[in-house]
């Protein structure tokens, strides 16, 4: 006698979804929860690193779609000054090639991901918004040293308990829940 | 004597007749639809948060603390939305459908006992006027198909009257058991009789009613006549604004009064031990609900002929046979040996779940029906 045939099935998928009322959601709350993102991710259009910035313009010269324009000027000490840095990130397609192009690793992705805009001509970025800042971290991109320094990337809020996740009380009340990053 | 034919009695004292007459049944009715609007309110946000919780997500939790006020702005949002009418509708028909949906849902409440005292109508039918009234949606859901003149509304229109044609059988069959048991058709006597509820004394009795009433009140997995990948939304397809809101606030009324019917019939009604009777019935009401709602997170939607199958093949033959077990029950065995009775119902439940999951397997038993 197969219990199959009589409508234990039935029995094991409502067992089944009884099972998920403990698992924790897997919903992100984005504004208030964010997830940690890949340490390679090619986020934030670019992070550039001034001092180490020789202005050979190796980068523009990669760029497919010429986002990139660079003036500069010889200085009394026989080496290039910058004097223009502009990206158009409207057009940027983020393929990654003037940071792989770079010969001093001077320009790396950003690790952060809220590009959004209100006006046209703020997406073009000049030189002082390229700077390296708190909001604006390079991220792991064709970078290896510094992937190797960054934290994991987390798929869920509620991971498990041992690589410091957090548990959810059974009702997951809302507003009380930490943040992912 | 209940509650408002007590404040009858004390009103004709002081106010003329007519109105000691008018009042109290004003007051009761205007109490007992607020208890509905209320409780459909809370059972909306409530089966949306169990409802995320079974499928791993987390539900509204937005407006107010942990989204209870989300059901709300659901309702002002319906009510702002343009009345839309199709040009060749037939436009009375149209119109009058959603109450015809509506009111009968309404009036299941007049003999849902809500404590000892505390119901409208302590009519000696009760469960007589239940099953009559509640068919009437029915109708309004057929006029709402064939008034829309749409063939996805007619489509669920006609599903929906064989639906619960089929359906009212077993469930009116359930039913006489209870009735036999409890010895009267009055909701407070049945209620009174249940010292031990009847779900434990008539176990397969409540599996049929209670698959019997999803399957009236239209929800997963029998949830045809809306069955959203075939038909769109059904027989309320060409409905917007108010009168979809009607349509909505009905459906949800009757999953709330059948759960209310569920659980005075079934689980004891307002008996219970420490809380007050109210606080008792309103959580048999949530856990029957509860589980509709885990059955509609679990079982995916049934075919038509698997719908029709169901109720003819297995919940109709199960039922007469339930109906005798009680009868001979009921005339043979002792009332003073109750244990006695559940012991056999069990057995009976069980072989006979067995036999019938006999019945709808299909080649070997690998494709199920």
């Amino acid at each position: 006698m197969k219990f199959e045939r009589y409508g234990i099935g039935i029995a094991k998928g409502m067992a089944l979804t009884f099972k998920h009322l403990f698992r924790p959601p897997i919903t992100v709350q984005y504004p208030e929860e964010k997830l940690v993102v890949s340490r390679r991710i090619r986020g934030n259009e670019l992070v550039w690193l001034l001092d180490r910035c020789t202005g050979c313009a190796t980068c523009a010269k990669s760029c497919p779609q010429g986002n990139i324009e660079i003036v500069t000027h010889l200085s009394s000490e026989n080496n290039y000054v910058v004097d223009k840095f502009e990206v158009d990130t409207g057009r940027c397609m983020f393929c990654g090639l003037c940071v792989e192009a770079c010969p001093f690793d001077a320009l790396a992705m950003g690790r952060s991901y809220e590009r959004a805009q209100y006006r046209r001509r703020d997406v073009i970025l000049s030189k002082e918004q390229l700077l390296i800042s708190d909001i604006r971290q390079p991220s792991g991109y064709a970078r290896p040293k510094i992937e190797a320094s960054l934290p994991k990337q987390s798929l869920l809020i509620y991971w498990d308990r041992k690589e410091g996740g957090q548990k959810l009380s059974w009702l997951g009340l809302s507003k009380k829940r930490g943040r992912g990053v | 004597m209940t509650l408002l034919e007590q404040f009858q009695l004390w009103l004709v004292n002081i106010w003329p007749g007519w109105a000691a007459y008018i009042v109290p049944g004003i007051v009761g009715i205007v109490i007992v639809l607020g208890f509905l609007l209320v409780m459909v309110l809370v059972f909306i946000w409530y089966e949306r948060r169990l409802l995320g919780r079974f499928q791993v997500r987390l539900g509204p939790n937005r407006l107010g603390p942990e989204g209870i006020f989300q059901p709300i702005a659901t309702a002002v949002k319906i009510l702002l939305k343009e009345d839309i009418i199709p040009a060749k509708s037939d436009k009375v028909i149209h119109w009058l459908a959603p109450v015809i949906v509506f009111v009968p849902v309404l009036m299941i409440f007049a003999v849902v006992p809500f404590g000892q005292r505390a119901i409208l109508a302590d009519l000696n039918v009760g469960i007589v006027y239940v099953v009559a009234i509640s068919s009437i949606s029915a109708v309004g859901i057929y006029m709402a198909g064939w008034a829309s003149n749409n063939k996805y509304g007619l489509i669920a229109a006609l599903r929906v009257v064989a639906q619960v044609v089929s359906y009212e059988l077993p469930v009116v069959l359930a039913i006489l058991g209870v009735v036999l048991m409890a010895g009267s058709l009055s909701m407070t006597q049945i209620v009174a009789s249940q010292n031990i509820p009847f779900l434990i004394l008539q176990p397969l009795g409540f599996v049929i009613f209670f698959l019997g009433t999803v399957a009236e009140m239209n929800r997963s997995p029998f949830d045809l006549l809306e069955a959203d990948s075939e038909i769109v939304a059904g027989y309320h397809i060409e409905y917007s604004g108010m009168k979809f809101a009607m349509f909505f606030l009905g459906e949800y009324g009757h999953a709330l009064a059948y759960s209310c019917i569920i659980a005075t019939l079934f689980l004891g009604g307002w008996q219970g031990p420490l809380l007050p009777p109210i606080l008792w019935f309103l959580i048999k009401v949530m856990a029957v609900f509860s589980v509709i709602v885990w059955m509609r997170a679990t079982l995916p939607r049934l075919r038509v002929d698997q719908l029709m199958g169901f109720a003819w093949k297995g919940l109709l033959p199960m039922a007469v046979i339930n109906l005798f077990i009680i009868a001979a029950e009921v005339l043979w065995l002792s009332e003073l040996t109750p244990w006695l009775m559940v012991a056999v119902n069990f057995v009976f439940a069980g072989v006979l779940v067995l036999l019938w999951s006999k019945l709808f397997t299909l080649g070997g038993g690998r494709v199920e029906v």
